[in-house]
């Protein structure tokens, strides 16, 4: 928990110097605790003082990198058990299970498919993030060669998984630069794990199915030996004691920040799930509650599709929600008989009257200005969505030439806006649809004559 | 070893329970939860959510191929498709009144009395009865709807913020449950609660639909404003401390994700497969997030789901 200004002022000299650059010591505490101020900017403060404030500061749960380039992932400084209370920050990251068992050709395809896989959402592209290689074999050259084959293929970042440490130790020489996931320490193998981890600078998950005592027992070891970026692996792996032990270890490091268990969480969904779509649903609840890292069995396209979904709209900040990029978009096959509807670019709002007219059998041509992403009546009021930029946005996207008609419907939340339009859009004729997406199939039907 | 005390919320809230059924017919108790979902640590939540199978008062003309494949003919009478609804595990069947909608038939009470009496006697499972969302043509099905049942404690809705009144005073009269409507807003899904309970509806009898998207679809609002919801009540404001219901399969259903097969990039994979992960991981959420009666579609979706709520409660 962060320290509050009260808090921080009771370790500063409290002589209101200035030299920090602000009027007293309360004020200077009150923009430290905002975030605003940097410490050092007090050539006065105690040595105590430092200690104190830098532990306080320190992020309650660590953010660890796995691989190194643009494709690495990053996982942890989560500050909150809620997302509305302010942001998840790091989307959790979806990697898939390849097994060292599995024949060379299987491989390739599962490498290929998952690399190559990527969606479009809301103008952005996404994909999976990774690779986790199990040393299921058992054997060290096998896995050795599946880890060589995945690494020479792909550039997504590795977790490489065996309990053997030398079997770990051949496998991560071929691949330390990419600074790849060692799986997993438990109490049988984490000495040589955590030299494992110290010579090669890669982070290290640690495991214990025998109860948080344990686990945070083996980060400490890991931790007392300089090793920082840990990954937990709390063992659980059912619905019930993942979604228990999950919170369970977000509580503790957030409201008791207790250190040991301060890292990023990694789950294994397909362990507690007997078909691809029961993982899914798994999945689904380790990325809302508390997995930043869930490895996959069954790669699917449509199970992709559906948790890289839901992870984008759980991480994304509830103060900035997601915009559409402004443009004119089709929904369904519009023709050029088909309705103009005019909206912004807050993606609900978007989704609202897309969703209606698709569903009402309505292909339409929808327009979406830009907004800043808020939705109709608020863009109204804040004045980012007026006349002017309406008839800005149609001109700009030569609505004109896509359609034989001359007509544009715009909300009913801003029917005020018609006579201002019709001036600024004199060939158009400017239709007052109604304020609810929802009434808009039935709006269509008695005023739309193509 | 390091001693780990596993920090627990005091919360000194509780949501009431609501019991829909009863009269000869099959109850079922929701609500009561003293702690955030399936948190058994903490605290025992003494029911878990159930699911609701959305039934239509006529054949549904612009549903989705899995959906249609699945059903069958079924969707062809409400009292069939409400006994099927029961062979795929529903805890209570959730009848959309549509054909009163003025551009889906217009009808009338008469019509909605025997849809709803077909489904009264084909099934004993508790009931949820909706209109088609048209506030007067709500006011008058509902009405005839709340007749029909009387006796049987159902639930009736929607209670909006500009139309709670009729259906609140029907349900009033007739011993039933209130929904109470609100579009993503906890303030306003607050202020429907304070005016029904105004107006006399014990708070027994109110259940709380405070909205919610599909997944790509604003789910990341219906799952705050659960959780929202929820945590309020958990904290003590009794009037926001009712039973929670989302339409997790309507909205997943209109949306192009559960519907399209043709012209989608091949990243999206088979339509049958992922309608069914889109409606299942939508119901996840929302139940994760404090849902307690989630309205579904599909039955491989509604099997999945039923069988993760018994996975979480551990039975």
């Amino acid at each position: 928990m962060a320290l509050t200004g009260i808090q921080i002022y009771k370790f500063l000299p409290k002589t209101n110097c200035k030299e920090c650059g602000f009027p007293t010591c309360l004020a200077f505490a009150m923009k430290l605790a905002q975030a605003g101020a940097e410490l050092s900017a007090c050539p006065y403060v105690s040595d105590e003082g430092k200690a104190a404030l830098a532990a306080a500061s320190k992020p309650p749960i660590r953010l660890v990198t796995i691989g190194a380039g643009e494709k690495k992932i990053e996982v942890g400084n989560e500050t909150v058990m809620f997302r509305h209370e302010k942001t998840f920050v790091h989307p959790t990251g979806l990697v898939v299970r390849i097994k060292d068992t599995s024949s060379a050709d299987e491989v390739a395809k599962t490498v290929e498919a998952v690399k190559s896989y990527s969606v479009d959402r809301v103008g952005m592209t996404f994909g999976m993030d990774g690779f986790a290689i199990e040393n299921a074999s058992g054997d060290s050259a096998t896995f050795v060669k599946c880890v060589e084959a995945v690494s020479s293929k792909s550039d997504l970042p590795l977790i490489l998984m065996s309990s053997d440490a030398s079997s770990m130790s051949a496998a991560v020489d071929r691949v330390k630069a990419a600074k790849p996931a060692i799986y997993a320490a438990t109490k049988d193998n984490i000495d040589q794990m955590i030299e494992l981890a110290k010579s090669s600078g890669c982070p290290l998950a640690v495991r214990s199915s025998d109860g948080l005592g344990e686990l945070a027992e083996l980060t400490e070891k890991a931790a007392g030996a300089g090793v920082d970026d840990l990954i937990l692996d709390p063992g659980v792996r059912g619905f019930a004691d993942s979604l228990v032990t999950l919170t369970q270890i977000r509580r503790l490091a957030l409201a008791k920040r207790f250190e040991p268990l301060g890292y990023p969480v990694i789950t294994f969904p397909g362990e507690g799930a007997s078909s691809l779509d029961e993982e899914a649903v798994l999945a689904a609840q380790h990325i809302a509650k508390y997995g930043n890292i869930v490895v996959i069995d069954c790669f699917s396209p449509a199970a992709a599709l559906a948790l890289i979904t839901l992870r984008l709209n759980l991480y994304t900040d509830p103060q900035k929600p997601i915009q559409m990029k402004p443009g004119t978009y089709q929904v369904g096959e519009p023709k050029e008989t088909s309705p103009v509807c005019v909206t912004t670019n807050f993606s609900l709002t978007y989704f609202s009257i897309a969703g209606e007219l698709e569903s009402a059998g309505w292909p339409s041509w929808l327009v979406v200005c830009d907004t800043e992403g808020l939705s109709v009546l608020t863009a109204w009021s804040a004045g980012k969505f007026d006349a002017e930029k309406i008839a800005k946005t149609i001109k700009g996207e030569n609505v004109a030439e896509k359609v034989n008609h001359k007509n544009v419907i715009i909300p009913g939340g801003v029917a005020v806006l018609r006579g201002e339009l019709e001036e600024e859009l004199p060939d158009w004729k400017i239709m007052v649809g109604p304020r609810e997406a929802m009434a808009v199939g039935g709006y269509l039907k008695e005023n739309w004559k193509s | 070893m390091p001693d780990v005390e596993i920090p627990l919320e005091k919360w000194t809230g509780k949501v009431k329970e609501v019991k829909i059924g009863g009269g000869g017919r099959k109850e079922v108790v929701v609500g009561g939860e003293s702690t955030l979902p399936f948190l058994a640590f903490e605290s025992s939540n003494p029911n878990p959510p159930k699911i609701a199978i959305e039934v239509h008062d006529k054949e549904p003309t612009t549903w989705a191929a899995p959906l249609l494949s699945a059903w069958g003919d079924a969707v062809k009478d409400p009292g069939t498709w409400a006994k099927k609804a029961v062979e795929f595990g529903a805890d209570l069947i959730c009848l959309k009144l549509l054909s009163a909608h003025p551009e889906g038939g217009n009808t009338g009470p008469a019509e909605a009395k025997a849809s709803v009496e077909k489904v009264l006697s084909a099934v004993d499972l508790p009931l949820i009865i909706l209109g088609p969302g048209v506030a007067e043509k709500d006011n008058e099905v509902i009405t005839a709807a709340s007749d029909a049942a009387k006796g049987q404690r159902v639930a009736l809705g929607n209670c909006e913020e500009k139309n709670y009144r009729t259906i609140g005073a029907v349900c009033l009269s007739d011993g039933h449950i209130a929904i109470a409507k609100t579009p993503l807003d906890i303030n306003l899904c607050k202020q429907l609660n304070i005016m029904l309970s105004d107006m006399g509806v014990p708070a027994d009898s109110i259940i709380m639909d405070p909205d919610t998207g599909a997944l790509g679809y604003g789910i990341e609002y219906g799952y705050s404003i659960n959780e929202r919801v929820r945590l309020a009540a958990l904290g003590g404001d009794a009037m926001t401390a009712f039973p929670i219901l989302n339409h997790a399969g309507g909205e997943v259903w209109r949306q192009k994700e559960a519907r399209a097969s043709d012209g989608v990039p091949d990243a999206w994979g088979d339509l049958e497969e992922r309608s069914i992960i889109w409606e299942a991981v939508t119901a996840t959420s929302v139940i994760n997030a404090g849902c307690d009666i989630v309205v579904m579609c599909h039955p491989k979706a509604i099997e999945r789901i039923k069988s993760t709520i018994e996975k979480l409660t551990g039975k």
